[in-house]
């Protein structure tokens, strides 16, 4: 569940000076031929085609089987084409399912990446100490625990001693003493919201800030003579520099948000009713709740081919420029 | 100038309303697991644990099997972080410092595998690990775990070993080592820093890992904390205060390893940015 990404200042400058820009051919050690890379490659690539390839693709085959309880226990293999296809497709729940996840990722996107940003550009303007104060929280924020997060938020939104709850009564919305947050969809999104922003503002903040460093100041003073103001010296100066670290922040956000399992299904497990089951749920549920492994198969298929759909402009992008560096 | 005192006040009320959001729910982890029962079920929240107690952490220490559960966490995070700091070393090697047909291919691959949705192939993994029956055992989550933090480890490493001086090696070759003594001796001490950083996020994740523990072992003997913290209220009832506690136990020894490397982790993130 956690996206770790190299380079999410993909592009930007802060990421070209550190990066150990691929070596030149030259002569010396560096020019050793003959099996030796290949033979020190072995390990890594051997691992990573055995255990990711190995199981992606056995998720693709299970995909086009019938696997429940029966053939499970008989060692049986059923295939049935794409009826596990067919049968999602033409399902109404799956499309439900695709658009709330949809739905869910963009909101929350676009919340962290404005928290996010604006905190970044805040840490800029502090002195040193409110700096030091804001960027301890943001990194004990950040440091904490997927699987701790959680039972705390589920902790602080408890319905009968819950501080959020108490917190709002005494602001004077007294309808929210002892309100239950797990029971409807809209405020169990809610939570699992909060708490997804809350763990993704201080990786966007902080590194916004690390590349905010990097501008030349020439550039803000050249701007402020010309009159700009806050706003525009952001809109001409700050965000067209790091224009491409907003791209590969929001694009590694909306792959972090759109697959994550832990904190929905925690929260919740993804209900009432299955309500707020996004896709990574929605096919733990289908495949290992109610048994049909080939058909969450299916459903793990079409989420992996989802999110590439949703990423694919990043990812080109992202290829291509690794392609020209290389 | 009222504006200009508004301009310059804003910037640090903001600042320190942020700060408060972001801490409170650490705060209220800890201050929680301090508090006597009574303070944690009552109509007025108690802010400060004014008489701290450690009950809750001896329940939660005491739960059954949770020596075991700890035991488990650490064997698969230390072993899965070794293994791929391991084989990470020999690849980032090749990749910083040769050139070989292949090596643009291999770079792009871990790249794209470091994307991978790995959360929902989790139930093709049970299926493997069912049919060679090794279900509710440590090695087939030690296995998937180095896979999973291995790119990661692969791409920061290139980095720090492309940063370490070639000069230093082909002085060390002169004088007389061998390619494998100049880096075990000269490069090897120099990646210190960034191999420690690099083992801390691959340690966050696996520390972390929940959905594939979840699905594999449903034997309690052979699950981590993770699995055990989500299900501990209901093993306890709305037991707030042990939840805390045992929230607190499962924190802390992330909490402490960040803020100590945090400082070298954002100077890595020039060249390799993270998320834990």
């Amino acid at each position: 569940m956690s996206a770790q990404i190299e380079e999410a200042t993909a592009g930007g400058p802060a990421s070209r000076t550190g990066k150990g820009a691929a070596p030149p051919p030259r002569r010396g050690p560096g020019r050793l031929t003959g099996g030796v890379p290949y033979l020190l490659l072995l390990p890594a690539a051997a691992v990573t085609v055995l255990l990711l390839g190995w199981t992606l693709l056995k998720s693709a085959l299970l995909s086009f089987q019938t696997l429940g309880p029966r053939q499970l226990i008989q060692h049986l293999t059923e295939w049935t084409g794409a009826d596990n296809y067919t049968e999602q497709l033409g399902s109404s729940e799956f499309w439900g399912v695709t658009g709330r996840s949809v739905a869910f990722t963009a909101a929350n996107v676009v919340l962290v990446m404005a928290i996010g940003s604006f905190t970044g550009l805040l840490l800029a303007r502090l002195g040193k100490k409110l700096r030091l104060l804001l960027s301890l929280g943001l990194v004990l924020a950040w440091a904490m625990p997927v699987v701790a997060a959680t039972t705390v938020f589920q902790w602080l939104f408890d319905q009968r001693f819950g501080v959020v709850n108490h917190v709002l009564d005494q602001l004077g919305w007294h309808s929210m003493a002892g309100y239950s947050w797990t029971s409807g969809q809209f405020s169990t999104f809610f939570v699992i919201t909060v708490l997804l922003v809350w763990q993704s503002v201080p990786f966007v903040a902080i590194n916004l800030y690390a590349a905010t460093t990097t501008i030349p100041k020439e550039l803000y003073e050249a701007a402020s003579l010309d009159g700009a103001g806050t706003w525009k010296q952001f809109t001409s100066v700050t965000f067209p520099f790091l224009k491409p670290f907003f791209l590969a922040t929001t694009f590694l956000e909306v792959i972090w948000i759109f697959k994550s399992f832990t904190q929905v299904f925690a929260i919740n497990e993804g209900g009432p009713d299955r309500l707020t089951e996004t896709l990574p749920v929605y096919a733990f549920q289908e495949g290992f709740g109610s048994q049909h492994f080939g058909m969450g198969a299916a459903i793990s298929i079409l989420t992996i081919v989802i999110l590439l759909a949703l990423t694919a402009y990043y990812l080109r992008l992202v290829l291509k420029q690794e392609e020209d560096e290389l | 100038m009222r504006r200009s005192t508004l301009g310059r006040i804003w910037p640090g009320a903001t600042a320190v309303v942020l700060f408060l959001a972001f801490v409170f729910p650490v705060y209220w982890m800890f201050s929680t697991a301090f508090k006597a029962n009574k303070d944690i079920v009552s109509e007025d929240p108690v802010w400060f644990p004014a008489s701290p107690t450690f009950e809750h952490f001896r329940k939660a220490v005491d739960a059954d099997g949770f020596w075991t559960l700890v035991g488990n966490s650490l064997t698969v995070t230390l072993v899965a972080v070794a293994l791929s700091l391991v084989i990470a070393l020999f690849a980032s090697f090749a990749v910083a410092r040769m050139r070989f047909k292949g090596r643009k291919g291999f770079i792009l691959v871990m790249m794209m595998a470091q994307m991978a949705p790995w959360e929902v192939m989790a139930l093709a993994y049970y299926i493997i690990v069912r049919d060679a029956e090794m279900l509710n055992s440590l090695a087939p989550l030690i296995a998937i775990y180095t896979v999973m933090v291995l790119p990661f480890t692969v791409l920061t490493l290139r980095g720090y070993v492309a940063a370490v001086p070639k000069e230093l090696e082909e002085s060390a070759m002169v004088d007389g080592c061998t390619r494998t003594q100049a880096f075990v001796r000269v490069i090897f001490p120099l990646l210190a820093p960034g191999l420690m950083a690099t083992s801390l996020f691959g340690f966050i994740t696996v520390w972390n890992e929940f959905p594939y523990v979840l699905i594999l072992n449903k034997d309690a003997s052979a699950q981590t904390l993770p699995v055990w913290l989500t299900g501990f209220r209901t093993a306890f009832g709305d037991d707030w205060g042990a939840t805390m506690a045992a929230s607190s136990l499962f924190a802390v020894p992330i909490l402490i390893l960040f803020v100590i490397l945090q400082r070298k982790a954002v100077g890595g993130l020039t060249s390799g940015a993270v998320k834990g």
